[in-house]
């Protein structure tokens, strides 16, 4: 392992002056952060295009996790946690301090490792809770919302029945098809998935990562994930992070057949994660 | 052999019986006071003894004090025990918060006739008079003082059982803090508050010390909030020190309706927590 730490110090690619990206969504530019006195991520720059589906990938500690957590302003949540740097959402700085943060969070949705239904809530509130909690006017009356949510997330037809019973009360791969349905409700420009399938079955992984391609026809989609195959089979551009740094960042194809990092090029065969 | 089976399985033998007899011990007294008071009290349920007031020969100015008593306590005491509960768990995330905890803490364990001196002292420097200082009013204020520390720590307590993922799901929708605290924190901790809640309103329901300062007693049915009222615990208080047998046989009746009180919203707190 330190041998690996020392060979990517050479490659380090901070303090490298950012030029701000016109055709991003998102831009993340010198991104560091802390949890207390821990370094979390070290000069992290990504730009996330529209339409497109980013992956990030990288063994656990690395900071993925953290990095797609500054995305919609949710690290700051976490006491002592702390953050520098600029994340642009449209060429704005998300971190301005004009900016409630709640604002971007309704701009920017999220999806979580572990699906996290409202257990109060039944599987019709769950989706329009977003609108609710939020006091959001679309202009469409809710019970549309709720069921072309559904139906994007193609859960409508398991769960038409039931939309009454409790949110918690479908699977597991459900309930996350029902968290994205609750995301994207809000009608989002960009969604953050944190490892979306790391809890569920092979058969609703598949699901979800088929979502996660049409999807993209809508928003853009960052998905943090530890599987390197679902990473090249859903994105666009990939990201490798190896302790708290951006080692690569490229077009898919590129990373995983022609990696220019030899790190990178190392935790695609499995040589270690 | 000194760690021979048999001798292991003696060593496990005795533990459990010690433990058994250190259960008897314990629930003796209780049991019996609950068996004296029941047999002393039950011949004075009557109609009469649970409706009229104290000049019929009744208890029920004071069944209908202690209800009083016991509602304008939960409006004054619950608001601001969830609300401090809220604080301490939610927004609590500072250096003052562990002083608070531990000054809650001290005072859910206050003597209560401390509590009940304050009240009074509080009442009549604010309205300037002793008149509203023995009163309805100024008995429930001193229960709340009771009451408040308990709803605060089990609220607290209760709420941080809540996952916070619950909490970033809702947050992450781009929901205000306040926001996602009564729609999504305090629903999913529902039978946790009701238990703390609960549990508070029978302890405030059997306290004595507070009222003797506050409310002083009553032989008559409310009379406003600004008048001395009746209440069971102050009943029983009050009827055990009369030279009177009949007076004495009224304290047991008042003892049994209050005991059957608490118990019954002790089996509620079961119930409201069994259901989760």
């Amino acid at each position: 392992m330190t041998t690996l730490a020392q060979e990517n110090i050479t490659t380090k690619p901070s303090q490298v002056f950012q030029e701000i990206d016109s055709n991003a969504k998102m831009q993340a530019i010198n991104v560091d952060a802390w949890f207390g006195q821990k370094q979390i991520l070290k000069s992290v720059s990504l730009s996330v295009k529209p339409h497109t589906v980013t992956a990030i990938i990288g063994p656990s500690g690395c900071g993925k996790s953290t990095f797609l957590r500054c995305f919609n302003r949710m690290h700051e949540l976490v006491p002592n946690a702390k953050m520098v740097g600029q994340i642009l959402l449209d060429g704005k700085n998300i971190y301005d301090r004009r900016i409630d943060p709640v604002q971007i969070r309704r701009r920017v949705g999220m999806v979580f490792q572990k699906p996290n239904p409202f257990p109060t809530m039944s599987i019709y509130d769950n989706v329009a809770a977003g609108l609710k909690l939020t006091g959001v006017k679309t202009g469409k009356s809710l019970d549309e919302v709720v069921k072309r949510s559904l139906e994007q997330v193609t859960l409508w037809d398991e769960v038409k029945d039931d939309l009454k019973k409790p949110g918690t009360s479908i699977s597991g791969g459900q309930q996350q098809r029902l968290c994205i349905a609750r995301a994207i409700a809000l009608q989002p420009e960009v969604i953050l998935m944190d490892e979306p399938c790391s809890a569920l079955d092979p058969i609703a992984t598949a699901k979800i990562e088929k979502l996660v391609i049409e999807l993209k026809q809508t928003y853009a989609v960052v998905i943090v994930t530890h599987n390197m195959q679902q990473a090249s089979r859903v994105s666009d551009y990939t990201a490798f992070m190896y302790l708290g740094e951006l080692i690569e960042f490229g077009e898919t194809g590129q990373i995983f057949e022609n990696p220019k990092n030899r790190l990178t090029e190392k935790y695609i065969t499995g040589e270690f994660g | 052999m000194i760690n021979s089976y048999g001798f292991r399985k003696l060593k496990n033998r005795l533990f459990f019986v010690l433990c058994a007899v250190c259960v008897v011990i314990a629930v003796v007294p209780l049991a019996s006071i609950l068996f004296e008071v029941a047999i002393r009290g039950a011949p004075q349920l009557s109609i009469t003894f649970l409706t009229a007031n104290a000049s019929k020969g009744g208890i029920g100015h004071a069944i209908q004090g202690t209800l009083i008593i016991v509602g304008l306590t939960s409006i004054i005491g619950i608001p601001i025990g969830i609300l401090s509960g809220v604080y301490l768990s939610e927004f609590g995330n500072n250096r003052y918060t562990q002083s608070l905890r531990t000054i809650n803490n001290m005072l859910t364990q206050f003597p209560s006739i401390i509590v009940g001196i304050t009240a009074y002292a509080l009442i009549f420097n604010i309205l300037g008079s002793s008149k509203w200082a023995f009163s309805t009013l100024t008995g429930a204020v001193a229960l709340s003082f009771i009451m408040i520390p308990i709803i605060t720590r089990t609220t607290e307590e209760s709420l941080k059982l809540v996952p916070n993922t619950l909490r970033e799901a809702s947050l992450a929708l781009g929901a205000h803090k306040w926001r996602t605290t009564l729609s999504v924190v305090l629903p999913t901790t529902k039978t946790g508050l009701i238990t703390g809640i609960l549990l508070a309103v029978a302890r405030v329901a059997g306290e004595t010390a507070p009222l003797i300062m506050t409310i002083q007693g009553s032989r008559y049915f409310f009379r406003g909030l600004n008048g001395r009222i009746a209440a069971l615990p102050l009943e029983i208080w009050t009827n055990s020190l009369q030279p009177y047998p009949e007076a004495q046989a009224q304290g047991w009746g008042a003892a049994l309706i209050l005991i059957i009180i608490v118990l019954t919203l002790n089996i509620a707190v079961r119930l409201a927590s069994r259901r989760e």
